[in-house]
């Protein structure tokens, strides 16, 4: 490894994360194109682009449901590019899915114990949970921050879309996040339920960053400090909200013309 | 709300927390009670045969089926090699065991040749659970199957250990403390206990972090690899457990006949299990042990019944398979997925003059 290399790896330690060169094909099709971002710790951003443009791509070689066909991923230093998942989530990395990724089987209480359990000991533990299990408690704590402790021992199968998307993001704050990726958090949901969503996103303590893919810009744009506008698998234009709003490349190509 | 203290594990009492202890299964179910002490007078009320060939025989099978139950009722794994790992255990308890064919049985004690059946037994389903876990849905079933029927050939042609299609007969039966083991009234309660306790263990293993996992891994096990879970090794280890249970069942199994051969671990017998465990339903332990008693009821009467109607006594897979397709039709839960519309249709009427409306 040359020493600029060196230079620049340790300059990324300090990032949460740090993405060079990374690509992902399918067959063919290049979802990803040598995408490279550096994310700082604590950093709240958006990701921007039109359908296809690669976005949850990223979000899958990030936490890798699946690998990137080349490039490197940092989380926090630690080269993670070939580790799988659940490696990175013990890590400390986070993820919702765009389309609710639940156990609709379980109850909401044990949706959330599981994603407590999923990252500290004990994942194959012959014991049940007794009254005073710290998990419980967290799980509990954590099902009445999103406001579904009213519902938390009915089965998930039998909640509302809303309800559900909650759930998520939830199960994305067990343990001790360090950084999460929500991937479209606000799909479907109503009004309030958006308002609600802003709300748990600026409350969440500082040092936790995260990456939101959003198309609501009036979520998206309240919640993030930075802005990264995707097109067709590649970083087309990084910058403050208000740049990105403002730049008429991105009106041209997502904000106004809208319809490719 | 703020999420400020929530997202780290921070541990103070929630107020709504008053959720009903699940510490233990439930002990306030009069119907589980009455069957639990049926179970336990079951030798004052019945003869020999009715012990051994009916219940014992039940309650092997049921335990087999239970081991089915546990991967594919909890981890949505469903299994066709149940079956072979028991009659691997039953095989190894032969051989390591004492027998009539001494040339092959090794003459060690029971209380060695068990947990020696057990171990092994263990770790050939965990094996083949390693290979199938590779796989998903009719793939699973398909390459436990090929083990299945791997297994019956092997010991169809192999005489060096397991004797070829004769199998090894008078497998001796642990004498101890002055009780034949294995004359029916102890064996009964063997089988019992045996029973009992894999079915106390698989339900309470349901509500542990390990079975939740497991029930997690089966609705969504790319979530699961996202909350930090390893995926394959949760279900290797469901295979590991799975397996330590047939293998329980395999040597009361080969302690009730005394004998294995090919004949007991053939492509049939495994279908058997499937027939058993999804006849008596696999969404709970339960279950198999229901279908295990219909189909041990079926497979013993059937045979007087179609003959004194005129009919080749044979036939008695008939009745079982139009059993099976007439409990998969009306109800995808098996028997207890009857039982429980049955409950509901009952508890509606009675529900709604009362008045105690139910929130949420």
């Amino acid at each position: 490894m040359d020493s600029v290399a060196q230079r620049l790896s340790a300059v990324g330690a300090g990032a949460a994360l740090e993405l060079r060169g990374v690509t992902r094909l399918f067959g063919a099709l290049a979802a990803l194109i040598d995408v490279t971002i550096t994310v700082r710790a604590g950093e709240r951003r958006a990701v921007l682009g039109s359908n296809g443009a690669g976005k949850t791509t990223l979000f899958n070689c990030i936490t890798g449901d699946f690998p990137p066909s080349s490039g490197t991923i940092r989380f926090f230093g630690e080269d993670v590019t070939h580790f799988p998942p659940y490696e990175r989530i013990r890590r400390g990395l986070r993820r919702t899915y765009q389309i609710s990724a639940l156990f609709p089987g379980l109850t909401v209480q044990d949706n959330v114990y599981l994603a407590c359990r999923g990252v500290s000991r004990g994942r194959f533990s012959f014991l049940r949970p007794g009254q005073n299990d710290a998990l419980m408690h967290a799980a509990d704590n954590l099902v009445q921050a999103v406001h579904l402790t009213g519902v938390k021992n009915q089965r998930v199968a039998e909640l509302a879309h809303g309800q559900q998307r909650q759930l998520e993001i939830a199960l994305a704050l067990a343990g001790a996040p360090r950084f999460v990726l929500f991937d479209e958090p606000a799909a479907g949901l109503s009004p309030t339920e958006r308002a609600e969503l802003v709300e748990i996103l600026t409350s969440l303590p500082a040092h936790i960053g995260y990456i939101i893919i959003e198309h609501d810009m009036d979520v998206a744009l309240r919640v993030v400090e930075s802005v990264t506008m995707m097109h067709n698998g590649r970083i087309f234009k990084e910058g403050l909200p208000q740049e990105i709003q403002s730049d008429p490349e991105v009106q041209e190509l997502y904000l106004g013309g809208g319809h490719e | 709300m703020s999420l400020a203290h929530d997202a780290r594990v921070a541990v103070r009492p929630a107020a709504e927390a008053q959720r009903p202890a699940q510490t233990w299964p439930e002990v306030n179910n009069p119907a589980a009670w009455i069957v639990a002490v049926i179970l336990l007078i079951m030798p004052l009320i019945a003869n020999g045969f009715f012990l051994i060939e009916i219940f014992a025989t039940t309650l092997i099978l049921g335990t087999i089926a239970l081991s089915l139950m546990l991967l594919a009722g909890y981890g949505g794994m469903v299994s066709l090699m149940q079956l072979t790992i028991a009659g691997f255990s039953a095989y190894m308890v032969a051989v390591f065991g004492i027998s009539g064919n001494a040339n092959i049985s090794l003459g060690w004690p029971w209380w060695l040749a068990v947990p020696m059946a057990l171990a092994l037994a263990t770790i050939f389903g965990t094996l083949g659970g390693a290979l199938a876990v590779r796989t998903e849905g009719i793939y699973t079933i398909m390459i436990t199957l090929a083990i299945g029927a791997a297994f019956y050939y092997f010991t169809n042609q192999n005489w060096a250990i397991f004797n070829g299609h004769t199998g090894i007969n008078t497998v001796g039966t642990p004498h101890f403390w002055g009780v034949d083991w294995r004359a029916d009234i102890p064996f009964y309660y063997i089988v019992l206990a045996v029973g009992a306790l894999c079915y106390f263990a698989v339900d309470y293993i349901s509500r542990a972090p390990f079975g939740l996992a497991l029930q997690g891994v089966r609705d969504n096990p790319r979530r699961m690899a996202a909350l930090g879970f390893n995926v394959n090794a949760h279900r290797i280890a469901a295979y590991a457990v799975a397996s330590f249970i047939a293998a329980l069942a395999g040597v009361l199994q080969v302690w009730n006949y005394r004998q294995i051969s090919p004949g007991s671990v053939s492509v049939n017998a495994c279908i058997d299990i499937l027939i058993i465990a999804i006849v008596g339903g696999i969404t709970r332990p339960i279950g198999p042990y229901i279908g295990a008693l219909i189909f041990v009821l079926l497979r013993t009467f059937a045979l007087d019944f179609l003959v004194k109607i005129g009919l080749d006594g044979n036939r008695f897979r008939l009745l079982i398979g139009l059993g099976f397709l007439a409990i998969v039709f009306w109800s995808s839960d098996g028997v207890i997925g009857l039982w429980q519309r049955w409950r509901q249709s009952q508890r509606r009427p009675a529900d709604r003059p009362g008045g105690g409306r139910s929130h949420g």
